[in-house]
């Protein structure tokens, strides 16, 4: 049967779906397997559907498709809700007590277990998860001593004997279906030598932050973007830093400037709300030139719109928001890898700059879990560009006729030098007001023009001096042309295998920057079609890249919460060329 | 800067525009020979401020500062402070920008007690927009916005301050120059939030808070034997409210400020040329 296996547990929140499935997770990685997680989850902490899915494979793996190969069902509502994506070759996982009432198509394998039952044996009803991760584990033939390590990993800290009790949990699920059940549903769950770690967009996010130097976290909790301040939380600390969380994102981000503008690489998250409240201060930041990198982990709106939803609809809030207007930098990594670096890279341009920096992450990226190896996050690569900062040595350079520190002179790259408090003879005001050289508040129409040129012309100095590039994939001469941003990178780099397939070449460009971004005039050009592939509803991405090669673009537009899938993407694309073609 | 700094250090070359008699003048003189009688110097000093005409302070002193946007000072001041505790952190406001748009943030930086200080110029009415009530303008105090007075109670921001947690409550005056720049510099000296209310007299727009009307009615709790330490006498001045005070109201002697509770005393600005030693580690933790 195929490497690539699909597996996802289902019940009510609160049933443990989460943590049952990152115990799966942990132990598929640790058999050196790919692992590409997804969560489907209620704004509630309990009741409702949630689901969490797994798919691995000994290749690499980056998206969700239409397909669930192994199902454990808690409530009869999880087998409802996958109905469409189990096949002949799929095995529910039930406990006969609790579910599978109604009639379900013949082809589908049911096993039923007595997980509440067998967890009791072992120990306690809680662990009926348990058991059925142990069921799995006999179904898909995985070694169970991967299982043994992720639950040590789990539990260790909670004693001995509650690992023990899981690990017979385990036992108990994988020998009751090996004597039970004689299945035709087969797979074969191979280990392989890789060693990878596992982590999900926030994470590395956070984890980016602490390499790039970052040592301020203030931050409000909101979903998807919490998850950025648990990690920090608690580790940051060891570096020397702190995370503070704030009474609301006003005081968050206002926190976060202070930091700053003290020296340190200070840091916010949020959602969508959350960059509502930060607007206020955007503009302040920008202004008095403090680096700053806010970061906004997108879900479905607007107002408090689907908060565990998946969508990319913020992307003209984070280019345009704010009254006046604003030189900034939208940064929007497209794997979770690229959260790591694009965080790192955020830090060095907000410095450089010294202006605020967007990074646009979505729910999608944020709570996926992805194994990569471990050079992924190699260390040793992570440079840390602080810019103009002077010292008590250098800040002479900068003082004008009578001492003054000129924090925001008017230089050829539009970046002024910057004192930390605490430089001798740097003292100066910033101010949110228009601002002489010296941060003084002025009217004079000719500083007005002055100060506005300077900081607009840092983004021409970024253009200049940065490499706006994209990433490509596919066929480099093909006629169609894909572009995506954001976690859309996963599913499209898949649906490319399933689009060669069927004979459809196809060029495909991932593009991380919004602002400043590259020129894509030639590769469209080239193009007998482009389509741009998005989780919004008017193509907001699809409207820049217009605005910029005065040409009309395909789009393909998901707006209902729920990721692309890969397989769904091939097929959208399959159909938009054809209409194109029939079209000419 | 050398040891004997003078408080015209702290005076930048930019007039105020302040009207002229207005009691912000003596409110600033007073932060300013509190800062240098306290050893501080221009460049260890970062000051706050919102909007309004309180907020210009900034503007007219030297120091590391930010004038930021209406009411989010104390958060400000509060990231400088912790990203660098060496940092001598003064954030001033007026009373709309501290308890009408702030009174949020004011509530949360009184008990997260970081080691500021923190200056409110009370003048009951808001200035610079030329004449509204603000949360402590009296009851029937007519404005352009409130004819017939504001019909509510103004917000005591002493009890405030003292339901919050807060370690450290003082009022002052701005035009008693002496024990005003005293009371600032015991906010300064206490290890923890030092919060101090300055009646600052707006002589535009507030024709019953007056210069006179302070002189005669506030008094001065060191001639009152009061002792600050003493929490229930301290409660009971600032709830009995038929009088006004001056000076130090309520002092915790025990108050541990929150880089010390949170261990968060490095200069945060200080990092390497790469990821720091150990970084390493944060990946290996996702094996």
């Amino acid at each position: 049967m195929a490497e690539d296996l699909n597996w996802a547990i289902g019940g009510e929140a609160g049933d443990g779906i989460d943590s049952t499935g990152k115990i799966f997770a942990q132990a598929l990685s640790r058999a050196g397997r790919h692992v590409f997680t997804s969560k489907d989850f209620a704004s509630r902490i309990r009741g409702g559907y949630t689901a969490y899915k797994i798919r691995t494979s000994t290749e690499q793996v980056q998206s969700v498709v239409d397909r669930l190969d192994i199902l454990v069902a808690l409530t009869q509502r999880t087998i409802d809700e996958n109905l469409d994506e189990l096949h002949d070759q799929s095995a529910v996982i039930y406990d006969g007590e609790r579910s599978w009432e109604a009639e379900y198509p013949e082809y589908i394998t049911g096993v039923d277990v007595p997980l509440k039952s067998l967890a009791e044996e072992a120990g306690g009803a809680i662990m009926r998860n348990i058991v059925a991760l142990g069921a799995a584990c006999e179904i898909t033939n995985f070694a169970i001593k991967n299982l043994d390590e992720a639950l040590e990993k789990r539990f260790g800290s909670k004693g001995e004997k509650i690992v023990e009790n899981n690990k017979k949990a385990a036992r108990l699920g994988q020998e009751y279906v090996a004597e039970n059940y004689d299945l035709d549903v087969d797979y074969d769950l191979d280990e392989t030598d890789n060693d990878y770690v596992l982590l999900n967009g926030d994470e590395a996010i956070g984890m980016g932050a602490i390499a790039a130097g970052c040592r301020f976290y203030a931050g409000y909790p909101i979903t998807p973007a919490t998850d950025v301040m648990e990690y920090l939380t608690g580790r940051i600390d060891e570096f020397g830093g702190h995370v503070v969380q704030a009474e609301d994102e006003l005081s968050a981000i206002n926190m976060a400037l202070g930091a700053a503008r003290a020296g340190a690489r200070s840091m916010t998250a949020t959602s969508g709300p959350g960059i509502d409240l930060m607007t206020e201060t955007f503009g302040l930041v920008a202004t008095s030139e403090t680096p700053l990198v806010i970061v906004d982990v997108m879900r479905s709106g607007p107002s408090t719109g689907m908060p565990t939803k998946q969508e990319q609809g913020d992307l003209n809030m984070t280019l345009y928001g704010g009254h006046g207007e604003i030189p900034r930098f939208v940064v929007a990594p497209t794997s979770i890898d690229e959260c790591f670096w694009k965080t790192v890279e955020a830090f060095n341009y907000a410095e450089k700059y010294q202006t605020p920096v967007y990074l646009v992450a979505d729910l999608a990226l944020a709570v996926t879990e992805q194994t990569f190896p471990p050079e992924a996050f190699d260390m040793d690569e992570v440079e840390v560009d602080r810019g103009k900062v002077v010292d008590d040595d250098t800040v002479g350079e900068w003082l004008d006729d009578e001492g003054r520190f000129r924090a925001h002179a008017n230089t050829d790259d539009g970046v002024s030098p910057r004192a930390f408090p605490g430089t001798i003879d740097g003292a100066h005001m910033s101010t949110g007001l228009e601002h002489d050289e010296l941060g003084r508040r002025t009217e004079d129409t000719n500083v007005r023009i002055e100060q506005v040129d300077k900081r607009n012309r840092k983004v021409d100095t970024a253009r200049e001096q940065e490499d706006w590039d994209y990433r490509e994939f596919g066929d480099p001469d093909a006629d169609s042309l894909v572009i995506s941003w954001g976690s859309n990178e996963g599913a499209m780099r898949e649906a490319l295998g399933y689009l060669d397939e069927r004979g459809i070449d196809v060029r495909f460009l991932s593009v991380p920057y919004i602002f400043p971004r590259p020129d894509l005039s030639e590769e469209i050009a080239a193009a007998e079609t482009t389509i741009v592939v998005e989780c919004n509803a008017t193509g907001q991405f699809a409207n820049l890249i217009e605005h910029d090669v005065l040409e009309r673009v395909e789009r393909i537009n998901k707006y209902n919460g729920v990721r692309f899938k890969a397989d769904e993407l091939a097929d959208d694309i399959e159909e938009k060329l054809a209409t194109e073609a029939k079209a000419q | 800067m050398s040891s004997d700094v003078k408080f015209t250090d702290f005076k930048s070359d930019k007039q105020p525009t302040w009207c002229p008699g207005c009691g912000d003048f003596g409110t600033m003189n007073g932060m300013m020979k509190a800062l240098a009688n306290t050893g501080n110097d221009p460049d260890n000093t970062f000051v706050v401020a919102g909007i309004g005409c309180s907020g210009k302070i900034g503007t007219y002193m030297h120091s590391y500062a930010l004038h930021g946007v209406h009411g989010r000072a104390l958060p400000v001041g509060t990231g400088v402070k912790f990203a660098n505790p060496d940092l001598e952190v003064m954030v001033a406001g007026g009373d709309g920008d501290g308890y009408s748009i702030g009174a949020g943030h004011f509530v949360h930086a009184v008990r997260r007690n970081p080691d500021i200080t923190y200056v409110v110029m009370d003048n009951r009415i808001y200035g610079l927009t030329k004449g509204q009530a603000s949360p402590t303008s009296r009851q029937d105090f007519e404005t352009s916005t409130t004819p017939e007075g504001p019909k509510q109670p103004p917000v005591n921001p002493l009890a405030l301050a003292l339901a919050s947690g807060a370690t450290f409550i003082a009022q002052s005056f701005s035009s008693d120059a002496l024990r005003h720049a005293e009371i600032i510099e015991q906010a300064i000296e206490h290890d923890g939030f030092g919060f101090v209310n300055v009646f600052s007299p707006c002589v535009t727009f507030n024709d019953v808070d007056t210069y006179d009307y302070f002189r005669d009615s506030l008094v001065d709790l060191q001639e009152e034997d009061h002792d600050p330490t003493d929490y229930q006498s301290a409660k009971e001045k600032i709830l009995e409210g038929d009088k006004e005070y001056m000076g130090v109201i309520w002092q915790d002697e025990e108050s541990v400020p929150y880089h010390e509770t949170h261990g968060v005393t490095e200069n945060m600005a200080d990092i390497p040329d790469g990821a720091a030693d150990g970084t390493m580690d944060l990946v290996r933790e996702f094996y």
